[in-house]
């Protein structure tokens, strides 16, 4: 990797969740192969260990996150990366560590699925990563970079935001992302002041309390509590974290909305489109959870119709229906994951022409 | 005057919550007079894994990270590789060790992670109720072998002292027993033996011990202590099966 003049460096997404990883200051690493995120195991097993991290690879992914559970339970920054297939095995971690209110952050590369599924961009893992994939109701951050810049920042941004919450942080791409190159800007960042670890279990020198990192509540209402406490910290990411990203709504009488790879895919359509004059925008959420809520219900203001795009028969769609007012039409154009279903700018563009027809039959020009 | 007997200071002046007459409460404080006499209590993190023993973090007056089923080898290896001037102990039932963490156990082990398991045999799933475990004997009755474990069926109980003992990467396994004076004598020398490893950083130490479940058995303590003797050593010899101080 060279820096060039203009002070960029020209790198894989998957590079650049490692190369973040390393920025932010994670110490260990844990991860199993799979297909399409090896790029990351594989820089990390040069270049974390040169600067004295951990690097293993796991007997499975169900060793890897514990083994993140484990590290993390002492307070050291540490991470995860994995596909379909993997992450489904790690949902077990991922559910103690929501319990036990660990940190740790969980890069999913997602592949087309279920079972096997296949190696091709796929969207169809937002309902896994969102919903909370494991036992117990939790919610976990969802980050979805859409460009490999995107993949350094909000890798970053998951380590610190995991740390302040001590909620599990997901950092949500696909194949397409992952093995995309791009120039990117390696930024010297502002870090956040973040809470001390004073929970982690480091052994009881020093302070002489006892540290116990646990997600077992037997006594009584300690559960119920738990989850409201859990509750009331999800909302607080509702409220301070949401994170979005808006093209062209202002004078939109279409607002086409996606995540990820697709939503650059929009985002070209749409260009083409204001091209012939059509006013359609892009609502791109870059935090699928905590999900832009209020950032929808007030496009629907004064935009009635949304057509939202997937790579899968449908799903983030569930969550614009629920943040858009009532009165809205949320339309869906979907290609289901698996080889060649990668939509072009022009496939798009004839979806958002058909579709503006009907919101123009509705409403006029 | 001379102090005989007092309770080591790195168990806390609780009761257990263990049936009469099961050995846990006797295992965990051979564990506490290990970590006493190598004075490691203050570094010391303890595993919990799921089964009777899942309350470690209750008795013992150490941080502790609890784990899901089968898992602590891979949580202590996260433990122990972040932070490798700690102590690290994992503390594990038979199901939880050789049935649904057989994975984690092995790869750790072989991996060579220089942490300490303490891997409670007592051939059943004492918190689910007395279930068939891997370590169940052959012909042995349990709530899920109500005719006796046939390994024609289920397979025969897997030893994992002795299987463990192949891998490389281990510097310690030993089986011990905890159903009399002598034997709690000699578990005690094995398990400071295995920690002392773990101090010198020679690598991964294992102790197995046979204990009792007079609950889940269906037996008074005194015949569960016996049924170690008859039944349990015949088939799981006590011994030391790996130690790298001898190769
Ligand atoms: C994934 C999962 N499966 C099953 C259980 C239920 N479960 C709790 S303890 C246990 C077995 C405990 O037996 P063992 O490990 O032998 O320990 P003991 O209770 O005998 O000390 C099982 C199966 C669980 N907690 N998690
Ligand atoms: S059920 Fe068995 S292992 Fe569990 S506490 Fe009781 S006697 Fe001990």
């Amino acid at each position: 990797m060279s820096v060039n003049e203009t002070g960029k460096v020209f790198i894989k997404g998957n590079e650049a969740v490692a190369m973040a990883a390393l920025e932010a200051g994670c110490k260990c690493y844990f991860g199993y192969p799979i297909t399409p995120q090896s790029d990351i195991p594989e820089y990390l097993s040069r270049e974390l260990v040169k600067r004295g991290g951990v690097f293993i690879q796991a007997e499975s992914e169900i060793g890897a996150i514990n083994m993140l559970l484990g590290a993390s339970a002492t307070g050291v920054r540490a991470m995860t990366s994995s596909s379909g297939p993997g992450i489904s095995l790690k949902q077990e971690g991922i559910s103690y560590m929501a319990g036990a209110e660990l940190p740790g952050v969980i890069v999913d590369i997602m592949r087309a699925g279920p079972g096997l599924g296949g190696i091709d961009a796929s969207q169809a893992d937002y309902f896994q990563a969102t919903r909370g994939g494991g036992h117990g109701g939790y919610r976990i951050i969802v980050l979805a970079p859409a460009s490999v810049q995107e993949m350094y920042d909000l890798t970053m941004l998951a380590f610190d935001l995991s740390d302040q919450y001590r909620i599990p942080a997901l950092v949500l791409a696909d194949s397409a992302i992952g093995q995309m190159k791009e120039s990117i800007v390696l930024n010297a960042r502002k870090q956040i002041s973040l809470p001390d670890k004073s929970w982690a279990v480091r052994g009881r020198a020093g302070d002489d309390q006892q540290n116990v990192v646990k997600s077992l509540y037997l006594g009584d209402g300690e559960m119920e509590a738990f989850h409201w406490k859990m509750h009331a910290r999800y909302q607080t990411l509702s409220d301070y974290e949401c994170r979005w990203e808006e093209v062209m709504t202002t004078d939109a009488k279409l607002i086409v909305t996606a995540f990820g790879s697709t939503s650059r895919i929009a985002k070209t359509a749409i260009t083409m489109a204001r091209e012939e004059g059509l006013k359609v925008g892009l609502m791109r959420p870059i935090s699928l959870f905590p999900f832009p809520k209020k950032a929808y219900a007030q496009l629907s203001d004064h935009c009635k119709y949304f057509l939202d795009i997937e790579l899968s028969t449908g799903q983030m769609i569930d969550d614009v229906r629920l943040s858009v007012a009532r009165d809205a039409e949320v339309f869906f154009y979907g290609r289901p994951p698996g080889a060649g279903s990668l939509p072009t700018p022009e496939e798009l563009l004839e979806q958002i022409k058909k579709f503006y027809q009907t919101v123009i039959s509705h409403q006029g020009d | 005057m001379k102090t005989v007997f007092k309770r080591p200071d790195s168990l806390k002046n609780v009761q257990t919550h263990f049936c009469p007459g099961c050995h846990h409460g006797s295992v965990h404080r051979l564990v506490a007079e290990a970590l006493d006499e190598h004075k490691i209590r203050s570094e010391t993190i303890g595993v919990a894994s799921v089964g009777c023993s899942v309350f470690l973090y209750g008795y013992f007056d150490v941080d502790v990270i609890e784990s899901p089923h089968g898992r602590a080898p891979a949580v202590a290896t996260g433990a122990k590789r972040a932070r490798p001037d700690r102590i690290v102990f994992t503390y594990q039932g038979d199901g939880d060790l050789a049935a649904i963490g057989m994975s984690e156990i092995i790869h750790a082990a072989n991996r060579g992670e220089d942490f300490t398991v303490i891997f409670v045999n007592n051939t059943t799933y004492g918190m689910t109720g007395g279930q068939m475990a891997p370590t169940t004997l052959p012909g042995q009755k349990t709530s899920t072998s109500p005719y006796g474990r046939d390994v024609k069926n289920d397979g025969a109980p897997f030893k994992m002292a002795e299987l463990l003992a192949q891998l490389e990467g281990v510097a310690f396994t030993a089986r011990v027993a905890v159903n009399n004076p002598k034997n709690v004598l000699q578990a005690k020398k094995m398990i400071s033996t295995a920690f002392r490893y773990q101090v010198e950083k020679k690598g991964f130490s294992f102790i197995e011990v046979l204990a009792s479940c007079p609950t889940n058995w269906g037996m008074q303590p005194l015949a569960a202590n016996q049924r170690v003797s008859d039944e349990m050593i015949p088939y799981f010899p006590l011994g030391i099966y790996r130690n790298t101080a001898n190769l």
